[in-house]
């Protein structure tokens, strides 16, 4: 068995992340901790989106109402684990929650049963109006949220304490990179068995030639929509860590901003990559931080660099590094 | 010259009409395809041969009429419901997922003949039961050699047998086939036309094609589309001898 080249540049990126705060730590910078971190969270939410926009064609501008739901979920859950309220369904009360694992389940399932919703209606439009009713849903939930005092409003929500994982102290930066950078790995290894399987070739397919797969007796609607739930539920995990790396969730996790910056990650580093997420994470995240640090106008570098990439290296990053795309 | 559907038509179709505004597209059209024949469809550029077919698939709605397919009404199925029930078809224009070799494109149709394509988690790459057959179909149409080139990247000719073997890999009950010699070589066409003298053996074949050689080799039926309707359907030899299609459609002066 060969091993390509973007196998490779693949393990070597995924080392290069692990290295970062290990190496932060020696240089006595642990902050540089925080920002691996945060790469590899955003770049989690990338990968969730690719699923959706690199295999499967579909540009969602709305993937911030599932980071945000995440997000949310893992505030609220605090919040009343924190004051010991129980939520009160009428019928039968449940307390909140502090415990990551159970966060994340919840996340899971808000973010997949937002993205069925958000998708069922979406998915019957494609091209700019797909772009569009995407933004528009997440807009929704970006007013929503402010407008909803119960959970802080335009003001956002504090995690007091970092919620906890059993037998790992999660307020040391470095284990919380851990858990985070398993989380990403684990995701990385789904969406490559999704990418390979029968559902990945007839989503691909979907992607490359919408007639095609309907003549074969493949109905294209019934495969988004699946990959957009399992796109929407990668990103509201992400959306959860996001939420306890920060300690505090804000509305702006909903806005088109945000929506705007995951596509940005999947662009820099390669449309439909296995890691071409992570890539772009690592990549923004640097420049955010560099460029940050020299100038407040950073975005307009980014925006020279993104151009850059659009023109020059459609592959972004990994393409660059790999060449193009093989399907076997 | 409207037929009445014999007991052993695979498919058969009744009072098809679809008009674009004013262009009567397809205009009271009714023919049937039989058991182990070769119907060919022929008729000028523009007579609504290839609107017909799409009808037929399903990419298309028809005004009115209906369309019977394995003894059952298909006219309220969507493209990929009449695939799966054996309605096998190649494009005029060659409608392939450009980017997936040829044997990955032949086998997403064998992975819809299987069944669910929600399946997550094994690689179709190292999938025998995938694999083996897709490879047997490419084998079939001659382009065993080919199958770990890219859609995009084979010649016109090529496209076309691809299009053959996914239908053939589908398992399809009848063919329906929109041109599928053009833009092949002399030789290529030769060899098209023997495969598909053997193919109608094993399911009927619906054949637009603008090859008349191919088509009179070929065709047990033909019927002529002129302005959407059918003006002469019968065998070769009735359909050469006919002064109407002459007139219309051959070109002879007589």
């Amino acid at each position: 068995m060969t091993i390509s080249r973007e196998t490779v540049i693949n393990l070597a990126l995924a080392l290069l992340l692990l290295a970062i705060p290990y190496a932060a730590i020696q240089l006595g910078n642990p902050f540089y901790v925080t920002l691996a971190t945060r790469m590899a969270i955003l770049g989690l939410a990338a990968v969730g989106l690719n699923i959706a926009l690199g295999l499967g064609g579909l540009v969602s501008f709305g993937h911030a109402a599932f980071f945000g739901v995440g997000g949310y979920v893992a505030g609220i859950l605090a919040s009343h684990a924190m004051s010991m309220q129980p939520f009160n369904f009428g019928l039968f009360t449940l307390s909140g929650s502090n415990q990551m694992p159970v966060i994340w389940l919840v996340a899971l399932v808000a973010g997949g049963l937002l993205a069925a919703a958000i998708g069922a209606i979406s998915l019957r439009t494609s091209g700019v109006y797909f772009i569009m009713i995407t933004l528009a849903f997440a807009q929704m939930t970006y007013y929503f949220a402010i407008s909803w005092p119960a959970y802080g409003g335009e003001d956002g929500l504090s995690i007091l304490i970092r919620n906890q994982f059993p037998g790992v102290n999660t307020m040391v930066p470095l284990n919380y990179f851990l858990i985070c950078y398993a989380v990403l790995i684990a995701a990385i290894l789904v969406s490559m068995l999704i990418r390979d399987s029968r559902f990945g070739a007839a989503l691909q397919a979907s992607r490359q030639n919408e007639v095609r797969v309907a003549s074969v007796g493949i109905a294209p609607f019934r495969i988004r929509l699946a990959a957009f739930v399992i796109s929407g539920m990668m990103t509201a995990l992400a959306g959860a860590l996001y939420a306890d790396l920060n300690r505090f969730v804000s509305p702006s996790m909903l806005s088109w901003h945000m929506s705007g910056e995951f596509i940005v990650l999947i662009i820099l580093g390669g449309v439909g990559r296995l890691y071409g997420p992570v890539a772009g994470a690592m990549l923004f995240v640097m420049f955010e931080f560099l460029l940050g640090g020299m100038t407040e106008r950073w975005q307009f570098f980014l925006g020279l660099v993104l151009l850059g990439v659009v023109l020059f290296a459609r592959g972004g990053l990994i393409g660059l590094l790999a060449g193009r795309a093989r399907h076997g | 010259m409207v037929e009445s559907s014999g007991p052993d038509a695979v498919l058969s179709i009744r009072d098809l009409c679809k008009s674009f505004g004013a262009l009567k597209a397809t205009d009271h059209v009714s023919l049937d395809l039989r058991d182990g024949e070769i119907h060919a469809l022929i008729g000028p550029n523009g007579a609504g041969k290839s609107t017909l077919i799409h009808q037929i698939a399903g990419t298309l709605r028809p005004d009115a009429g209906e369309i019977d397919f394995l003894g059952q009404p298909v006219g309220h199925l969507g493209v990929a419901e009449r695939a799966r029930l054996g309605l096998g078809r190649s494009f005029q224009v060659s409608s392939l997922a450009p980017e997936f070799s040829a044997l990955r494109n032949v086998m997403l149709a064998v992975q819809s003949r299987q069944g669910s394509s929600f399946r997550f988690f094994r690689p179709v790459m190292r999938d025998a039961s995938l694999v083996d057959p897709a490879m047997a179909a490419l084998e079939r149409v001659g382009l065993k050699d080919r199958a770990r080139i890219p859609a995009a990247e084979l010649s016109h000719g090529e496209r076309r047998q691809l299009e053959i073997a996914i239908a053939l890999a589908l398992g399809s009950r009848a063919f329906l086939l929109d041109e599928p010699m053009a833009g092949m070589g002399p030789e290529g066409s030769r060899q098209l036309t023997g495969f598909l003298d053997r193919l109608r053996g094993e399911a009927p074949i619906l054949l637009i094609e603008h090859d008349m050689d191919a088509v009179f080799a070929l065709a047990d039926r033909v019927s002529v589309l002129v302005y959407g309707r059918v003006i002469a359907s019968g065998s070769v030899d009735e359909i050469r001898n006919d002064a109407e299609v002459r007139r219309a459609y051959l070109g002879d002066p007589a």
